[in-house]
């Protein structure tokens, strides 16, 4: 009885896939990939569902979607939770290696004001690049040993690299090269895929539900979610970057996550970014 | 898949909630435990290989392990088969949704 019990929120999920997938599947036979008529559709579908929300206002997460956690959020602000990341990572960024280079010069601009063409696909490569990676790479190229993706000095480092950016649009590029477009539909493909034991994708909580509440937390809208990052979260008690996020999106669906940065969270980071192209970054953020 | 999406995913659901829930309790040996054990590691590791392993999987098979190390291998064997029916249910999702995620997507 007790397996029962264990897999009937599986079971009952993939049932009521199952009775409501022919239907769906008769309405999407053909597919094409055009990235452009993607972002549109999905900046309608949010706008549409949430007509009174200011375009620019859903990088604001929750707080675009919910009056009083938007008065708390604006409070908060006044001393916010992620100033102490943010001081740090402006301190690390400007001290130089080892070897007398710093992170400036690993980047355009010499890193300032960039992080809103992050991530970027590099034909080289033939991969997508974020931003997490590209400090790691910068690191490394310089002898010295890359950081943890997922909080403490990479939050940090792009908690102030976000800060430099703050208010300019995300400007996600898709050369003209089928890999990147191979990239950006395998993205696609892991954003809208259900996993765990629970059957969530993040388009279940995200694109269903946003300004739901599961359990005691109101959901964000897909559209902007990673402006704000790195984001400082209460209930994390500390600094997370997007790295955090899907690992931790997916340990709360009761699926083993993926290593950080691996190539579909790098392609999902890049689909996502994309989608909200044209939206301000306003991250470092704050979030319950 | 079969030609029937829906009732394929009915059928091989309710099969396995249905095996996982009426498993024998009978007095089981360490062999008993080990061929379990082994079925539901080489489930888990399909569903590996097709990216989707669940935490609830891992769980049960460390259960199963643990009730092992402590001679309870009735305990061990429920806990093996319960692992084998998750690592399946995860295979079966992993499969299904290579052609199903685009239901969702916003057009």
């Amino acid at each position: 009885m007790r397996s029962a019990i264990h897999l009937a929120p599986a079971v009952v999920a993939l049932t009521i896939l199952g009775l409501a997938a022919p239907k769906l599947a008769a309405l999407h036979a053909a597919e094409t990939v055009d990235p452009a008529a993607d972002a549109r559709a999905f900046r309608n579908y949010f706008t549409g569902k949430f007509p009174k929300v200011k375009l620019e206002d859903f990088v604001n997460g929750p707080y675009s979607l919910n009056a009083d956690m938007r008065r708390q959020w604006e409070e908060i602000e006044q001393f916010p939770p992620y100033e102490f990341s943010l001081d740090m990572g402006k301190e690390m960024f400007a001290k130089p290696f080892r070897n007398g280079k710093s992170y400036a010069d690993c980047f355009p601009n010499q890193g300032i004001g960039i992080r809103q063409n992050y991530p970027y696909f590099d034909g080289n490569e033939g991969k997508v690049v974020t931003l997490e990676l590209a400090l790691n790479r910068c690191r490394e190229a310089n002898g010295e040993a890359p950081f943890s993706y997922v909080k403490d000095e990479m939050a940090a480092l792009t908690a102030y690299m976000a800060f430099t950016s703050r208010g300019k649009p995300f400007d996600i590029k898709i050369p003209d090269d089928p890999r990147a477009l191979a990239a950006y539909q395998n993205g696609k493909r892991y954003f809208y895929t259900r996993r765990g034991q629970l059957n969530f994708s993040c388009a279940s909580c995200h694109v269903q539900e946003p300004g739901e509440r599961i359990r005691a937390e109101v959901l964000a809208p897909a559209l902007g979610i990673l402006n704000a990052m790195p984001i400082y979260r209460s209930e994390w008690g500390g600094m997370g970057t997007v790295s955090r996020r899907f690992i931790t999106c997916n340990i709360q669906t009761r699926g083993v996550p993926l290593d950080p940065q691996d190539d579909d969270y790098r392609d999902l980071e890049y689909y996502l970014s994309y989608v909200s192209n044209g939206l301000p970054i306003s991250g470092p953020g704050a979030r319950p | 898949m079969t030609a029937n999406p829906r009732k394929f995913i009915l059928s091989v659901a309710s099969a396995l909630l249905l095996a996982a829930a009426t498993q024998a309790s009978a007095a089981s040996s360490q062999a008993d435990f080990r061929t379990a054990y082994a079925a539901a590691e080489a489930a888990n590791g399909q569903a590996g290989a097709l990216r989707n392993q669940w935490t609830a999987t891992a769980a049960a098979l460390a259960a199963a392990k643990k009730a092992a190390d402590s001679g309870d291998f009735d305990q061990a064997v429920a806990a093996s088969r319960e692992a084998e029916a998750l690592a399946k249910a995860s295979i079966l999702q992993a499969t299904s949704e290579k052609t199903l995620w685009k239901n969702l997507e916003i057009r």
